[in-house]
């Protein structure tokens, strides 16, 4: 794990210490999920006759995003059934943050099949695409190669890999699972973009209303959710996958408001 | 014929091997890599493996990864490490593989790539992210610029697909000594003699080892049975260490000769 994301997400890594993992701290690059995934690959061709490796999100050589895929769509699946039980009709929209994109994968492929389903990413802006301080791989990226896969990478005009930036760990890699960019290119899905600012508005605004305090990742599909919704008829329903939780992200958004805890 | 197959022909006829240094383009910037490749031209290298610098370099240890990094530093860029070859081509005929990773060379474009490349002076072209299944958009390209894409064998390659690539191979086959990255470990050269050996009874091309390869001794082992010798991370270290210094190239020809002298002994 990047240094960077061990100080952004300590809690979360308190937690795996706590299960019984040993976690590698990775200091090379950006220090964040981009140069973990570098770093475990090294490990991997290192040790590869005792070692497995595995990834939490749907990048990475095939067949991994495959894998990832196929494990994440029980959320899709679950939420489908729901629907239909609850509802009686399958959602308007589905929508869920993508960084790698491994929860709005599990989320949309149990729905590829239904068009009349809106399928819509959401990529993290940061500070705004314009300043070049974002993680929109989709939105302001193009083609390369990076980690064993073809898809949306941050680039220069060189081939060398750009930082990415968000807010939230999560969302924070210059790549995005491959997967999406084909779900893109044939215009079944579509991907916007969230600014810190933004996901910063939409927590508290969850948090407030209804109680549930979302992870940063989670509050960049909940943005969008309350750009969308005055935009459609009262009747019409959004599925938001809410991803993650946001006790893990307490200092970084106390930072954000000028807090200290 | 080609300046790789030119080369090792010639050797095979003085029955001694080919000594390949490895060094990153533009560490620490082009001028001192130019002056380099002329030094280890004159202290005894056949073969030139020039590494084109990428911001995430998952193959390699940290020793080339930082050489990576300063070159970057620096502003290489690959259109900066061709214009390279071309100057240094002016010189000399010795054969330039350009090594590195895929995302540059698809991002400068694989067609202009290939004709930039072999107006440039290059003779092969390794890109140890790039599989031989995957290498159809560039491939064409560089057979048409009479270009060999150089391709690598690990201790953990399957015997048939070994004996497929080794079958298909171009310019000369490159095996990794060791399951790892780069400059991690010192090679055992008896563990891969009897490897080595298959390998080159399946191909026509020479068969190349590289990784953990650091010394004289190691040198003159390897080439005992291998066509070609690989040292990268050893050189790289003495190029980190020197920097700009005017001792630089005194020490990189002294580390070159003593390799050279190994490999030349070899029996």
């Amino acid at each position: 794990m990047g240094t960077e994301d061990i100080r952004r997400q300590s809690m979360n890594v308190f937690r795996m210490k706590l299960l019984g993992a040993k976690v590698h701290g990775v200091t090379s690059g950006t220090a964040t999920l981009k140069d973990a995934m570098n770093d475990a690959l090294r490990h991997w061709v290192t040790h590869v006759r005792d070692t497995f490796y595995v990834i939490g999100t749907v990048a990475g050589p095939h067949p991994y995003p495959q894998m990832v895929r196929d494990f994440q769509s029980v959320i899709g699946r679950e939420a489908r059934e729901q629907m239909l039980e609850a509802v009686g009709c399958l959602p308007d929209a589905a929508v869920a943050c993508v960084g790698g994109g491994s929860n709005a994968m599990g989320l949309f492929y149990p729905f590829v099949e239904d068009k009349a389903v809106r399928l819509i990413g959401v990529e993290a802006s940061g500070l705004g695409i314009a300043s070049g301080k974002h993680a929109a791989s989709i939105s302001a990226g193009s083609v390369g190669v990076l980690h064993g896969n073809k898809t949306y990478l941050l680039q220069d005009g060189d081939g060398q890999i750009q930082h990415a930036h968000s807010i939230s760990a999560g969302l924070d890699y210059p790549g995005v699972g491959p997967e999406h960019a084909h779900l893109h290119d044939i215009g079944r899905a579509e991907y916007a973009a969230i600014s810190d600012d933004e996901a910063l508005a939409a927590f508290k605004m969850l948090t407030e209303m209804e109680g549930i305090i979302p992870a940063l990742e989670s509050s960049h599909a909940i943005a969008e959710v309350i750009k969308m919704a005055p935009q459609m008829n009262k009747d019409q329903i959004i599925l938001v996958c809410l991803s993650g939780r946001g006790d893990k992200d307490m200092h970084t958004v106390a930072e954000a408001m000028g807090i200290e805890l | 014929m080609s300046r790789i197959a030119e080369t090792m022909n010639a050797l095979k006829q003085k029955r001694t091997k080919a000594l390949v240094p490895f060094l990153t383009a533009g560490d620490p910037d082009l001028a001192t890599t130019e002056a380099l490749i002329h030094v280890l031209v004159e202290s005894g290298a056949d073969i030139i493996e020039l590494g084109i610098p990428f911001s995430d370099p998952m193959a390699d240890g940290p020793t080339i990864q930082l050489a990576s990094e300063r070159a970057l530093a620096a502003g290489t860029t690959l259109k900066g490490v061709l214009e390279l070859v071309a100057r240094v081509r002016r010189r000399t005929n010795v054969p330039i593989v350009l090594m590195g990773y895929y995302n540059p060379v698809l991002c400068y474009g694989t067609t202009a790539f290939a004709a930039d490349a072999a107006a440039a002076g290059v003779d092969g072209v390794l890109l140890v992210d790039l599989p031989p299944e995957e290498a159809q958009e560039l491939q064409p390209h560089l057979r048409r610029n009479g270009l060999d894409l150089i391709t690598l064998l690990a201790p953990t390659t399957p015997p048939e697909r070994m004996r497929a690539l080794a079958g298909a191979a171009e310019g000369y086959l490159y095996y990794v000594s060791m399951t790892g990255v780069t400059g991690s470990q010192q090679v055992n050269p008896a563990a891969i003699a009897d490897a080595v050996r298959d390998i080159q009874a399946h191909c026509q091309v020479p068969v190349a080892v590289g990784f953990g390869i650091t010394t004289p001794v190691d040198a003159k082992a390897v080439a005992g049975f291998a066509d070609a010798v690989v040292v990268g991370s050893a050189l790289v270290n003495i190029i980190a260490a020197a920097g700009r210094s005017p001792e630089l190239l005194n020490e990189v020809r002294a580390f070159m000769t003593a390799l050279s002298e190994g490999v030349r002994t070899a029996e």
